[in-house]
């Protein structure tokens, strides 16, 4: 039998059992032949891809982070998202708060009031954060943001410092919080009682209706489909769903109702199969490829396309071509020959503003410069990227955004 | 007066129409083009990290096309070469493995149809009627034939440990969105697919490889699947704590809420799909599904549940899959509350939205399995309500 690698907590019991090859399983799966194919992972990738820790902190890695260098760390990798507080900015998911709301109407579900082990909180913030920009935290700063996490949930102590030894020192407010699935006891007797076929009610009432609060996107099918409800109130969009309502549904909500004159061409528009979101998205690329074939004769359309590629690192903040919006970044059509920090509807950095005041703006050599290192370039600009280490890459996506003018 | 359409020559019996290789890769007629998925921008921070809804209002039998079938990406959907996807079996085995794709084509297969339905699909209806549309009210579902490798054959070829309780199951998109399942589910009926429909998974699918779990939540049908960890228990990662647990009306938590109970809806007439057609015969049609079985019977109201009838089931139910209803009927032009009901062979009946508001309360995102209403009127239109 091939050696069984020990890579971590979990599979410790693995120790000396490499022999078990022919028994083992048997009481589990069914007795199979084995085909010999695959090849036997080897340590090194097994711990390249075994991340995850359980809640009794197997698979804590070596270091510590305290709440201090926590509040730094999470100040330029997080808060643009999640807000300093770890409040969370329009519709990105809160971190802290909520206590207390877990019975109310609508509860607010954080790290503190909710998440049941802080294992959960280290594994997620290790393998998919930043958003965009996922396993690029070192262990200790992991470590710092989640201490970070805790502290602005009122969990540690401003000196607290999370390690691996510490790990189990944190309660976690909602641990008892949470029964394993219970609907066979509570909900599928009374879920099988013969149903009545005939005469089972004298009268049926109307007890509330969609158009009401309706809040159906307004492409939402033909056109004979969207007249059963003309008269939505869109204005109540926010008290149909307050926690999910956030400044940009309010917007869009403004423009909704078809029943306004003005949005009337929009309708239209969106309910023919281009404007679609998605073939839209399909589409920009080639249309503004075209574009910038015909504008500019100097640009390289190979250069843009490459662009195009490499500007799916900046596309988890940033839009750019036909209805563009502001996301976590801003809008990026025009951005060549802008003075830093000036889209209207952006909020920027105070570093961002005031660099444009004292006059940067957006070159092919300043975006080069600013692309290939955004901390060192601009400090204390809000952009949570590392930056682009290849120069051909910087070159390519700079084409691509000279390409949207 | 005769039809010109018949009685005049129309061009296209007169001219020549397209060639076999004008679209080497077909896609619908321009005609139907409004069959597509759509999103509902308000309800996530992030088109990247959202969902978007199959249009059930406007199709029919029983398999979702890929290429409309609804998408959740936690981190968006990726592009992975079959040359560059590997997949792991690690922890609790003797031998811990590494396939590559044509690895993975090696080992015998297996053709089953499974439905896929979100844990959120029809969340949003709570605590009352609020979207306008099947395709948003039940549209986080789809239904494909899968061909791929059973999981326990993977497994096997590691060799489970006997302590081996649960694997662990990974993607390798940013999210990674794992998921621990008990090592039960994962030998009788899970399988990594490549193909959906006899064609290769869709990107947005999970092309290469993906995990098909038939009956429980699609959340752990992991695409894009890399990992598959045996451990001694959960891992109790993000999505199974802090998302999809249901909150109960004391602010207690049920978690591991993994099968998706019999659930059923009235595709047409719906909001999006209006009677156009005037007075006389009517087909009221639907789907039904179980996580827990195949479905037995769809029962139909067309009085918002005075009486019922039985509907005729298209094809005999089968497990986990998705049954087509029809009911085939006479509409005069009165109003009616149309209720689809459904029932599966463990005897569960889909309870009515009240019921599970009794049990639960109204602060549940996930598992609404409710009884929904369509209320028709005069002209044929329907508006999405709740009714006593």
């Amino acid at each position: 039998a091939t050696p069984v690698p020990v890579v971590d907590g979990a599979t410790d019991t693995l120790n000396g059992q490499g022999d078990t090859m022919a028994v083992a399983g048997e009481d589990t799966a069914p007795a199979h032949a084995k085909f010999g194919l695959g090849r036997v992972a080897l340590p090194e990738e097994i711990a390249a891809w075994n991340l995850d820790i359980m809640p009794d902190g197997t698979g804590l890695p070596e270091g510590e982070g305290d709440v201090w260098t926590g509040d730094e760390v999470f100040a330029e990798n997080c808060a643009v998202c999640h807000g300093d507080f770890a409040e969370g900015v329009d519709n990105w998911p809160k971190l802290a708060g909520g206590k207390g709301t877990l019975d109310r109407k609508d509860p607010v579900k954080t790290v503190g009031s909710y998440w049941p082990y802080l294992s959960t909180t280290y594994d997620y913030v290790r393998r998919s954060m930043p958003f965009g920009m996922a396993q690029t935290l070192s262990d200790d700063d992991v470590y710092a943001i989640v201490a970070y996490i805790l502290y602005s949930n009122d969990l540690v102590d401003e000196d607290f410092v999370l390690s691996k030894d510490t790990f189990l020192d944190v309660e976690m407010p909602n641990a008892d919080g949470f029964i394993v699935d219970d609907r066979a006891e509570t909900e599928y007797d009374q879920f099988s009682q013969e149903p009545c076929m005939e005469s089972c009610k004298e009268s049926v009432e109307i007890t509330m209706r969609a158009a009401v609060l309706d809040v159906t996107p307004d492409h939402g099918g033909d056109e004979a489909a969207a007249e059963p409800a003309p008269e939505d109130d869109a204005s109540q969009m926010a008290e149909a769903t307050p926690e999910e309502a956030t400044a940009e549904s309010a917007e869009e909500s403004a423009s909704a109702p078809a029943a306004e004159s003005e949005a009337a061409p929009e309708t239209a528009d969106a309910s023919t199969p281009d404007a679609a979101p998605e073939s839209a998205d399909d589409s920009e690329p080639e249309a503004a490829a075209e574009e910038a074939a015909a504008v500019a004769v100097a640009a390289d359309p190979e250069l843009v396309a490459a662009g195009e590629k490499v500007f799916k690192k900046c596309q988890a903040c940033h839009q750019v071509g036909e209805g563009a919006k502001n996301r976590v970044g801003p809008v990026l059509n025009g951005v060549v020959g802008r003075t830093a920090g000036t889209l209207d509807g952006f909020k920027y950095s105070k570093a961002m503003i005031g660099a444009g005041e004292e006059g940067l703006t957006w070159t092919s050599e300043t975006l080069h410069e600013y692309l290939a290192d955004p901390k060192g370039y601009l400090k204390g600009n809000k952009m949570a990227f590392a930056g682009l280490k290849k120069p051909d890459d910087v070159d390519a996506v700079v084409a691509f955004l000279e390409a949207h003018p | 007066e005769p039809d010109p359409l018949i009685t005049e020559v129309q061009d296209w019996a007169s001219t020549t129409g397209a060639g076999v290789d004008a679209t080497p890769y077909g896609l619908p007629i321009e005609y139907e083009s409004d069959v597509v998925r759509r999103t509902v921008p308000w309800l996530t921070a992030d088109p990247i990290s959202s969902i978007n809804f199959t249009p059930i209002h406007a199709l029919d039998g029983t398999i979702t096309p890929q290429g409309c079938a609804f998408e959740r990406h936690h981190s968006g959907a990726i592009s992975l070469r079959k040359e560059d996807y590997r997949l792991m079996i690690n922890g609790l085995v003797d031998t811990p493995l590494v396939f590559t794709y044509e690895d993975l084509e090696r080992f015998p297969r297996e053709n089953r149809t499974y439905f896929l339905e979100c844990a959120a699909n029809t969340g949003m209806e709570w605590a009352g009627a609020q979207l306008n549309g099947a395709q948003f009210t039940h549209g986080m579902i789809h239904n494909m034939e899968y061909s791929g490798v059973p999981l326990r054959t993977l497994l096997a070829e590691a060799g489970v440990q006997t302590e081996g309780k649960w694997v662990y199951v990974e993607g390798a998109d940013a999210s990674s969105n794992g998921r621990s399942i008990p090592l039960e589910k994962a030998l009788e009926d899970c399988m990594v697919a490549t193909r959906a429909n006899g064609e290769a998974l869709r990107m947005e699918h999970g092309y290469p490889a993906r995990l098909v779990v038939p009956g429980w939540e699609g959340n752990m049908w992991v695409k894009w699947l890399r990992r598959i960890e045996v451990t001694n228990g959960p891992v109790e990662s993000r999505e199974e704590t802090s998302k999809y647990t249901d909150t109960l009306a004391d602010g207690t938590s049920r978690k591991w809420t993994w099968v998706m109970d019999a659930k059923s809806v009235i595709t047409s007439p719906s909001p999006q799909a209006p009677i156009t057609h005037g007075h006389g015969p009517l087909v009221i049609t639907g789907m039904a599904w179980s996580g827990r079985g195949a479905i037995t019977g769809v029962d139909v109201t067309m009085d918002g549940g005075k009486t019922w009838q039985k509907a005729r089931l298209a094809a005999p139910g089968q497990d986990k899959a998705l049954t087509r209803f029809y009911l085939d009927t006479e509409w005069n032009g009165e109003e009616m509350f149309l209720q689809s009901r459904a029932r599966d062979e463990t005897g569960y009946i889909q309870p009515t939205k009240d019921q599970l508001r009794e049990v639960r309360g109204e602060n549940s995102v996930y598992h609404n399995n409710g009884i929904q209403t369509w209320w028709v009127n005069g002209n044929g239109e329907a508006e999405n309500v709740e009714i006593s």
